[in-house]
């Protein structure tokens, strides 16, 4: 199981992704640099959370244009693991990778607090099933304010994609959404941090069975694999 | 004889020195007397500007550097295994203090208070953009942030504006650069209406094989020019001249710069990277304040070699730059760097990488002179000491504040106050809880990102900030705690520094933390009144006797003075940060009790002081009487004793006495994440004296632990044997109530009330209508 993260100008919670799956789920993980045109050999690919390229213009809006996302396009056209965290999840949005966008938080202001989220029965690995009926994972941003049209929501919701939603909703998220995964299910975007979430000292733990869920998607045979 | 410069290409540079435009630019007529010895001939107006802002305050230290001598800047104590100081303050741009094990940690802190009062998103972003420069231009990679903010009361739009715009400031710059904001401290008191001090703090971490230093050596090195262009933003004080100077219209130039975080975070990761290839880098500095002006001569002066620089290689964001403009500008997010001779690829191969500026802009010297050429010619030619080492030294005259000897003789049985009765009691806690002084200061930090680089253990709200560094293939903890009562300051200047230090200590000791040294921003008013000279005199010497007493060196911090509103002065104000380090991970403890059945014990004694409390301000409208007496030698003993049971796994909580009191300190060990419950206390056993002081006093050295159950007689026999007072004042219950039992009366409050109190009120107050 190899992972590898991707790195932006502006990415900042590189190492926040890398040490998830490297120290927490003891995992062989590298950087992929944003100016590559190829992932290497990968069966995860992590968009990390940050301000890339500052996030002038619109969050995500710049690093969709970047070599390692046509890459990230094609591995995901043939049905690699793709999991965009926070920026990570605006620049999916941005690229057309998942769909919706996400605007500034309704309060105007950055979040970071940690948030209660309702698992939903999305796929065989991402459910109440496997991973309890909630989950608790710290946000930090403060464009997270989910959008989509009528008719797209109303596809999310019948093709179960959304995955978890806020208890207490803190960006002003339509329907509650903080995470979403495409129609085929490879593609997975979330506004909290599973990457803030598996220290000892951290809020929680639930950031290393959500990781564990995620590669679960593809990789059946990993659910319920303890960590190294 | 020197002979006079040749004319500057720019003609409006070439304006005759008058004693008007001496005066414009903060100098005095004797030190355009010495400049012109300095130099043999009368300077140019370049040079003129150089001198302008080389020899202020923020760059000179002329009015306070003689009492900055009185500082320890070492270890005394041989025996110590780690906290040796391996770069001295004053040294360089932040002090370093080795941790153990081959690591160190580079930490400093400085302020922005005035452009924070101007503009105050700017101005509190850039100055979050200065103090991350100043720690990674040390060679170490920047991890945390905390930051000290005094404001007027919140009552006020202007403060409700600047408390916004400050924290939306910090907020941009330190979430966007990814470095975690983990802590501070905030007060609001009129004294700061309309003059705000943000102070920001950063701390980095560098093996010792990493450190870098600000000097230019090495005759023919290249200096290279990194980072963001150069504009016209943040001529600083001597904005005017470029109104003067300038035909264009000043009115599109900020005297407050513009940062660029993004900018900052390729900054960082290029730096760090080049610094990372062995015997690249000789000699780094940021361009903080005076810009390439003041980078250039502290380089050459330290290095004892002088830089020669070509301004027509510095990259420029403006046409039509003159010299003037270019050496004074404050543009953001620039370094300077000397590298090895013959290996110039190297780093603009890296730079390159991550789409940056490195210019090649001039080259080391042996003359020991900052010669600036423009356009062929030469503008500027100093010896470089000149501007750093021998910039006047003035020793101000000192007068104690009229009324103070007075006030500290205030007693509450003189004044005839009454003290509290049950009613009063009732309603005085929630009435403190909701002061925004000691209120949570939740809506701010949410706002900051804390929990970026995934290392922040014990994130803001509690009594320190404990973050996890990396360190290769191991780890450790780093604890820091900021503090500075600036009410206790202007009553007794002495004694509210020693307390500022006092209860750093003790918030380190509360959470499990060694302390290893100190950084310190002195913010006071002008130091031509000598009664501000005055309290900066006595405050420095209340650090510097603290500071020797617990064997905490100083590595380094920052002087603002001329911090003066319409009412006067500010409050005097040393804001004081201690970074320690905890020593086993267990040891981490917050000031949250984790639920019923813990009993408190309150160590030191009982309060018995009222003068300076937030009670006496809250509820009487009093800033008044004497400080609160401080013995260090008891607080010795009082942060041993806490450390000991720490690591004795005695202690499930641990929470300072300091505004509002006993009280206060009762309640927010109460208001932890997770479960309600309560707590209940009996103090009617406490001599009868007065209930005000005993439920709200502010007596320093106190510290209310909730001991794990069984462990109270084990606490108790220790703090005996430690000679610390302690009592068993009660216990955590289950429930949602606070009782309380005084030697007059009994009180109770529900719990769910008092922290809805707490923990919105700052909320409530900068609630901005139809959002949310």
């Amino acid at each position: 199981m190899r992972i590898s993260v991707l790195q932006f100008p502006g990415s900042n919670c590189d190492q926040d992704a890398y040490h998830l799956f490297a120290s927490g789920l003891g995992l062989p993980t590298r950087y992929v640099w944003h100016k590559s045109d190829t992932l290497g050999d990968a069966d995860l690919v992590v968009v990390p959370g940050g301000f890339s390229y500052g996030d002038y213009l619109r969050c995500g809006a710049i690093a969709r244009f970047s070599p390692v996302m046509a890459a990230v396009k094609a591995f995901a056209a043939q049905g690699g693991l793709v999991l965009g965290i926070c920026n990570g999840f605006q620049i999916l949005c941005e690229a057309g990778l998942l769909p919706g966008a996400l605007i500034r938080n309704n309060s105007l202001e950055y979040r970071c607090i940690t948030c209660e989220l309702k698992v939903e029965d999305s796929t065989p690995s991402l459910n109440p099933r496997v991973l309890g009926p909630s989950l608790r994972l710290p946000i930090g941003h403060g464009e997270g304010n989910f959008r989509i049209d009528e008719a797209g929501l109303a596809r999310l919701v019948a093709n179960r994609q959304v995955i978890v939603r806020y208890a207490g909703n803190p960006n002003g998220s339509l329907d509650d959404i903080a995470g979403i995964r495409s129609e085929r299910g490879n593609v997975i975007g979330l506004m909290p941090h599973p990457d803030r979430a598996f220290e000892r000292f951290h809020p929680s733990q639930d950031g290393l069975a959500f990781a564990r869920a995620v590669l679960a998607t593809r990789f059946p045979e990993n659910l319920g694999q303890k960590s190294a | 004889m020197p002979v006079p410069l040749p004319p500057n290409p720019d003609p409006i540079l070439n304006r005759p020195i008058t004693p008007e435009l001496v005066k414009k630019h903060g100098l005095l007529p004797e030190e355009l007397s010495l400049i012109e010895r300095r130099l043999g001939r009368t300077p140019t107006l370049t040079e003129l500007g150089i001198f302008s802002v080389m020899w202020s305050e923020h760059c000179s230290y002329k009015n306070s550097r003689p009492l900055l001598k009185g500082f320890p800047t070492e270890k005394q104590s041989p025996a110590a295994k780690y906290g040796r100081v391996l770069v001295k303050a004053g040294e360089e741009n932040a002090g370093i203090i080795d941790i153990g094990d081959g690591w160190a940690v580079a930490f400093k802190i400085e302020s922005h208070n005035h452009p924070s009062a101007i503009e105050p998103f700017e101005g509190a972003a850039t100055g979050v953009g200065g103090i991350i420069r100043d720690i990674f231009t040390m060679g170490a990679r920047p991890v945390l942030l905390t930051n000290s903010l005094r404001f007027g009361e919140l009552g006020s739009p202007a403060t409700k504006r600047l408390l916004r715009g400050v924290v939306a400031g910090i907020a941009h710059y330190g979430n966007c650069v990814g470095v975690p904001t983990v802590g501070g401290d905030v007060y609001f008191d009129k004294s700061y209406e309309g003059n705000p001090l943000v102070n920001a703090l950063c701390l980095g971490t560098l093996r010792h094989d990493q450190i870098r230093l600000g000097r230019a050596t090495g005759v023919g090195n290249p200096v290279f020019y990194v980072g963001a262009a150069t504009g016209r933003d943040g001529l600083g004080g001597a904005a005017f001249a470029s109104k003067e100077l300038s035909a264009e219209s000043a009115s599109d130039r900020p005297a407050v710069q513009k940062g660029d975080p993004f900018m900052e975070k390729l900054l960082i990761e290029a730096c760090l990277e080049m610094m990372a290839v062995p015997g690249l880098v000789v000699g780094i500095q940021d361009m903080g304040a005076a810009g390439l002006t003041c980078s250039t001569c502290e380089t050459a002066s330290r290095g004892g070699a002088g830089i020669e620089l070509e301004l027509d290689r510095v990259p420029q964001r403006e046409t039509g730059m003159n010299s003037y403009e270019i050496m004074l500008s404050e543009s953001q997010e620039r370094m300077l760097v000397i590298v090895q001779k013959g290996r110039e690829r190297e780093i603009e191969e890296i730079f390159a990488k991550w789409d940056l500026h490195a210019a090649n802009i001039g080259t080391v010297t042996d003359t020991g002179r900052m010669v600036v050429k423009q356009g062929g010619s030469v503008v500027a030619d100093i010896p470089a000491a000149t501007l750093t080492d021998e910039a006047p030294v003035y020793h101000r005259e000192a007068r104690e504040p009229a009324g103070l000897a007075a006030s500290q003789a205030w007693t509450p049985e003189a004044a005839r106050l009454p003290d509290l009765d049950q009613t009063g009691a009732t309603d005085a806690l929630p009435r403190l809880l909701a002061h925004p002084t000691i209120a949570s200061k939740r809506w701010l930090y949410r706002q900051y990102d804390h929990m970026v680089q995934h290392g922040t253990a014990v994130g803001p709200g509690s009594d320190a900030a404990v973050v996890r560094l990396r360190l290769g293939e191991s780890e450790k903890f780093v604890a820091i705690s900021n503090d500075g009562n600036g009410r206790y300051c202007a009553l007794n200047p002495h004694r509210g520094a020693l307390i500022a230090m006092a209860e750093c200590m003790r918030n380190l000791a509360c959470t499990g933390a060694v302390p290893l040294a100190m950084t310190d921003n002195l913010n006071f008013g002008n130091p031509y009144k000598p009664e501000s000279f005055f309290q900066l005199r006595e405050c420095v010497r209340g650090l510097a006797d603290a500071c020797r007493f617990f064997d905490i060196p100083v590595v380094g911090g920052n002087v603002s003075l001329y911090n003066e509103s319409p009412e006067g002065s500010i409050d005097p104000t040393p804001t004081v940060a201690v970074v320690g380090l905890v020593e086993n991970e267990a040891d981490i403890t917050t000031q949250f009790a984790p639920g019923p059945g813990a009993r408190l014990v309150l160590l030191g004694g009982a309060p018995t002081e009222l003068g300076g409390s937030q009670f006496l301000g809250i509820v009487h409208g009093l800033k008044t009487g004497d400080a609160p007496a401080v013995d260090l030698a008891a607080e010795a003993r009082l942060h041993g004793l806490l450390l000991g049971q720490i690591r004795a796994g005695r202690i499930a909580a641990a929470h300072d006495l300091s505004e509002g009191g006993l009280l206060v300190a009762v309640s927010e060990m109460l208001f932890g994440p997770g479960k309600a419950f309560g707590a209940s206390l009996d103090l009617a056993g406490f001599a009868p004296t007065r209930v005000d002081a005993l439920l709200f006093g502010e007596s320093q050295g106190r510290v209310l632990v909730a001991v794990r159950p069984g462990n109270e007689e084990e606490v108790l026999a220790a703090a005996a044997a430690a000679g610390v007072p302690a009592h068993a004042v009660g216990g955590t219950v289950a429930g949602g109530s606070l009782a309380v039992a005084t030697p007059r009366f009994a009180v109770s409050w529900n719990v769910a009330d008092l922290r809805r109190s707490w923990e919105t009120s700052i909320e409530n107050a900068m609630r901005r209508p139809g959002l949310e």
